[in-house]
């Protein structure tokens, strides 16, 4: 009894744990039971039990509810997508004037809406593309083709390539110093004359329209959650889901209501990047110290000063965070949108990736990581940045830079000018090198790849075939095994124990709505890959951390290492691992790893520094040696911050393994890509992508439960 | 006399849900115990006061007592829960928040205990800040935030950030700040608390002589007793949201009103903070030569009374005798009426 008492918390965890064993070998597999490859659900098959709800027929496979439960759910893709065609073909028509046949035509409102959006977008991006690259559409949007016939003048090329690179290079000068500057002018060199730069201004003006929307967005709208309860509880749930929600499973709505082409990708582009600016803006907003804001106030200022002159700059910190993140999440869609037809670096590269042409990927992936680090680096230096009163400046001195711009202009033109001169039979080198008269280093690493797989194909095949036959087959096999009630016991009872009723109630509802769906087998199959990959990236990151932790250089330098893997667009990981193991699950899981390890190490140093100084002479002082100080002070200390790590490294492998099924693997991410090609995908996309955020959000809720608790006990807020 | 600066009438602040209705049925008795059973703290509780043109009103009192909250209360950081606040007649809880702005653009100052600098801003700007929002021009502001540099004595310093400074030198920052737009009315929350005891009695002299030379209207707020003593024209001492007694300081150490008060009092050095003029007789008779002025602290100028064998007279500024003062006095003031001394 004393010892009862002493581990209760134990003696409960084991008691769920025999529940969940004794359910597991209780439920037998039942003899119909296989995993259904292909999209089985919505073939006609006499073996399919069905039933009528909403009008709508949902055909599944019946198994003993303790096996698997029946899809209850199944109308919902059905209902989301013909609510969705209702809402843009059917409701609410309104009567529009179409300027063409001069006459009024009606049309469903969302539809307009939608139409008139999605022309603003091109605009914009038009805009843009035809500063950098050159093009009409723009001036004819104002005038017409008539008009340009007319002034042949009008007819401008694009900006030679020379003038951006220096252009860019003395932003950065301005905005940072030489480092950054030398930096911007590499960068745009290589991709000039490496024949990227067609693709790279595409996805930049891609960018240059997404990011700063997204900015505004997600800064207007955590500014109003933070000035209103009500609309901060509205926006909280979204936020939360949009969060974890693969990117690709917004793709298939976004197809629907706005077509395909890059004005789709950019609204595509916001709703995925305004949500952690919304969050990131009300985390900093709340954090400014109350004496500040009252600072304020007895200063005489008025709301918007209060809001953009001492609450905005003091929360910049926060911010910033948040402009990183949007300018993260801007790149990664840049690829990800390519399957909605965004052109540019995105698009070459999930062609090169297609084509297994490595080499060419890498190079695309290359202009993507260089010109997403060179925008986050001007972004960051942008903010720091100061104004300078003193000192009566000359019209010289103030303008300095717009002249020395200026000059550049010329100078670019002149040397463009000079150009078809010197390359008169073939392309103007000084305006712009096209895609294919680069330098291309994609035969050399093509040979390298090569090289590699001949060289060590045999070892590369042993690793293979050990992990898949032996250690992923069987685990997989073992998560299909487990019957459903078994788990949702099994994550209901953890629930429980350590959040108490509100949790487990939570949990519960998320992981029923998981089970009612038609995919339970798949989400188990995406749940196996993530948990791998978490485990493993966690025990790399755990290690790494720790070790690098020891010394304060190494220290700085992973955290360095880790912000730059972080601006990597995640697509980009694919591309070494397919160099090294091809189409297979392995590549999948090395890209899961690599690409979740980042938030683990990052969380371990970041958890292990939270130590207060206090502490550690204390513990120096009571005499114990670094390996007890690390795991008798530090690590406890530590601990709830390395959960948060945790927390993001299963949101990170949930990502990726997701993306992952464009290699090919079968789990929810298999299907969110065929719904990309389906015609009434839309329901299907956003119901798996809503699974794939109801998975992460179950560990979300049970890892945040436990911190809360963790942090209260340890005293630390 | 003339008008009051600040004038506060049964001024109550209550935090909760329903704090208004149940001040309203309160009838103006407000017990704090009854109403934190139903979930309302009693933050100020009937405060009335009046604070003159260039008087220095120090609230003194211990964590949790109000103070703070009063003080919020009159700057309109907070909107108290019932009664009257004027500021030069102006009812300002009358005032829409227009003028409201207006009356913190123009008459207002207030310095607080964390600083509250503004992180991104150089020492220049944050003092040019109250200037700017104002909507002065930017050279101007700078000029004009340059002399306020010049008087807290951060020369040299002006293009420091925040987090370059000291705590002491962060808190002339936000002194210089708080008197840019040359306030009538200066607010001080706890502002020398956050620094070293050095530095703090650095800056409490500092603050003296700007005082000296200023003559703002003060309401200066501190949880050191010895602070208010320092600093004070008049003291106000609270305890959970109530003004325990407020007068000059002299009489809060002579004649305590409360046990509470008698409590901070006790430990007191009177010599230090009593003037002559505070324990002087009004007798003229048999005087010495030796002559003090009614303004000294008795500490200054004990030793000499004390090798007087006849009686000192007592002097105003204009060097006219008022009254007396002889040894014993003295020594009674310093050493009786003490509960033990061995």
């Amino acid at each position: 009894m004393e010892f009862l008492k002493k581990y209760p918390k134990t003696f409960q965890w084991l008691f769920l744990l025999i529940v969940f064993f004794a359910l597991c070998f209780a439920i037998d597999v039942p003899e119909t039971y296989k995993f259904i490859r292909g999209q089985a659900e919505f073939v006609k098959d006499p073996n399919q039990s069905s039933y009528v709800f909403l009008g709508k027929e949902v055909r599944y496979y019946a198994f003993d509810v303790f096996w698997r439960l029946p899809p209850l759910l199944g109308w919902l893709p059905i209902w989301i997508n013909d609510s969705l065609f209702f809402l843009m073909n059917e409701w609410m028509p309104i009567e529009v004037w179409n300027e063409d046949t001069q006459e009024f035509k009606s049309r469903p409102i969302v539809l307009q809406i939608s139409r008139n959006l999605t022309a603003f977008m091109t605009f914009l991006i038009e805009l843009i593309r035809e500063i950098l690259l050159g093009g009409l559409e723009t001036i004819v949007a104002f005038t017409s083709w008539d008009w340009i016939d007319k002034n042949p003048w009008a007819e401008l090329p694009g900006l030679p390539w020379t003038i951006v690179a220096a252009g860019a290079a003395l932003l950065s000068y301005k905005l940072s110093g030489k480092g950054l500057a030398l930096f911007a002018g590499l960068t745009m060199v290589y991709i000039s004359v490496f024949g990227q730069w067609k693709p790279s201004m595409q996805t930049l003006s891609f960018i240059l329209v997404a990011a700063p929307l997204s900015f505004i967005f997600g800064l207007g709208l955590g500014i109003a959650a933070f000035k209103s309860k009500r609309v901060e509880k509205a926006l909280y749930p979204i936020l939360l889901v949009m969060q974890t929600m693969p990117q690709y499973a917004v793709l298939v709505p976004a197809l629907v209501l706005f077509g395909v082409g890059d004005h789709a990708a950019v609204i595509i582009t916001m709703v995925v990047a305004i949500p952690p600016m919304i969050l990131l803006t009300l985390l900093g907003l709340r954090a400014v110290p109350p004496e500040v804001i009252e600072a304020g106030r007895m200063s005489g200022c008025n709301n918007f000063q209060l809001m953009f002159k001492v609450l905005i700059p003091t929360a910049r910190r926060d911010i910033l965070i948040g402009v990183n993140q949007v300018i993260m999440v801007c790149f990664s869609m840049a690829v990800i949108s390519a399957f909605i037809g965004a052109k540019g670096l995105g698009f070459n590269l999930l062609l090169a990736l297609n084509q297994l042409n490595i080499g060419l990927a890498l190079e695309a992936g290359l202009c993507i990581s260089l010109i997403a680090i060179l925008l986050d680096k001007m972004s960051l230096a942008w903010a720091n940045k100061q104004t300078d009163y003193f000192g009566n400046l000359t019209f010289y001195q103030r303008n300095k830079n717009l002249l020395f711009f200026g000059v550049i202009f010329v100078v670019g033109i002149i040397l463009a000018y000079i150009g078809t001169f010197l390359f008169k039979d073939t392309f103007n080198y000084l305006f712009e090198i096209p895609h294919n008269k680069g330098i291309s280093t994609a035969d050399f690493w093509n040979k390298g790849v090569d090289w590699i797989f001949e060289t060590f194909f045999v070892y590369i095949k042993a690793f293979n075939t050990w992990l898949i036959q032996d250690v992923l087959q069987p685990m997989r096999a073992l998560y299909l095994r487990m019957p459903a009630i078994a788990t949702i016991v099994l994550v209901v009872g953890a629930g429980y124990l350590i959040g108490g009723l509100r949790s487990a109630l939570v949990v519960c509802a998320l992981t029923l709505f998981i089970a009612f769906s038609p995919w339970w087998d798949r989400a188990l199959v995406t749940a196996y890959m993530a948990t791998f990959g978490v485990v493993v990236s966690c025990i790399i990151g755990f290690t790494v951390g720790t070790l690098c932790f020891q010394n304060k250089h190494s220290a700085n330098f992973m955290l360095g290492v880790c912000d730059i893997f972080q601006t990597f667009p995640s697509f980009v990981y694919l591309i070494p691992v397919m160099m090294l193991f091809g189409i297979t699950d392995t590549s999948v899981l090395i890209a899961v790893i690599v690409y979740a390890t980042i938030p683990a190490t990052r969380y371990t140093i970041e958890g292990l520094r939270s130590v207060p100084a206090g502490l550690h002479d204390a513990a120096t002082m009571s005499g114990v040696n670094k390996f007890q100080r690390l795991t008798k002070i530090e690590f406890p200390l530590a601990f709830p911050h390395m959960m948060l790590g945790i927390n993001q490294t299963i949101v990170f492998a949930l990502f990726m393994v997701i993306i992952g099924a464009f290699i090919g693997t079968e789990d929810l991410g298999q299907y969110i890509l065929k719904a990309l090609s389906d015609k009434k995908g839309a329901g299907i996309g956003l119901t798996l992508g809503i699974c794939v955020a109801f998975i992460a959000l179950i560990f979300d809720n049970l890892i945040r439960a436990y911190v809360e608790k963790r942090k209260k006990h340890l005293g630390i807020d | 006399m003339s008008e009051p600066v600040i004038k506060c009438e049964n001024v109550y602040k209550i935090f909760g849900a329903n704090a208004q209705k149940m001040l309203q049925d309160s009838n103006g008795n407000v017990d704090a115990k009854v109403f934190q059973e139903n979930g309302c703290i009693v933050g100020v509780n009937n405060a009335s006061f009046e604070v003159a043109k260039g008087e220095m009103l120090v609230v003194m009192g211990l964590s949790g007592s109000g103070k703070s909250t009063l003080l919020r209360c009159i700057s309109r950081l907070t909107d108290a829960t019932g009664g009257k606040i004027f500021i030069e007649g102006q009812d300002l809880l009358q005032l829409n928040n227009k003028d409201l702005i207006d009356l913190r653009r123009n008459k207002m100052g207030m310095v607080f205990q964390s600083f509250a600098l503004l992180p991104h801003k150089t020492v220049v700007e944050n003092i040019a800040f109250p200037l700017q929002v104002k909507g002065i021009k930017t050279e101007d502001s700078i000029n004009k935030a340059m002399d306020m540099v010049k008087l807290v004595g951060l020369e040299g310093r002006e293009n420091y950030f925040p987090r370059e400074l000291s705590g002491g030198q962060q808190q002339r920052v936000g002194i210089a700040r708080s008197l840019a737009v040359e306030p009538d009315i200066w607010f001080l929350d706890e502002p020398f608390s956050a620094l070293d005891p050095l530095i703090r009695k650095e800056m409490q002299d500092e603050f003296l002589r700007l005082q000296d030379k200023l003559q703002k209207t003060i309401m200066f707020i501190t949880h050191d007793f010895d602070e208010a003593l320092k600093l004070a024209d008049r003291i106000a001492i609270m305890k959970d949201g109530i003004i325990e007694q407020l007068d000059t300081p002299a009489n809060i150490v002579l004649n305590p009103a409360t046990e509470y008060v008698r409590k901070f009092t006790e430990e007191v050095p009177r010599e230090k903070v009593l003037l002559i003029k505070d324990v002087m007789d009004i007798s003229k008779d048999n005087l010495g030569d030796l002559k003090v002025s009614q303004n000294e602290i008795i500490e200054n100028v004990a030793e000499k009374i004390l090798t007087q064998e006849k009686i000192v007279a007592v002097v105003d500024n204009k060097n006219e005798i008022i009254g007396s003062i002889n040894p014993t006095k003295i020594i009674n003031t310093v050493f009786g009426g003490r509960k033990n001394n061995n």
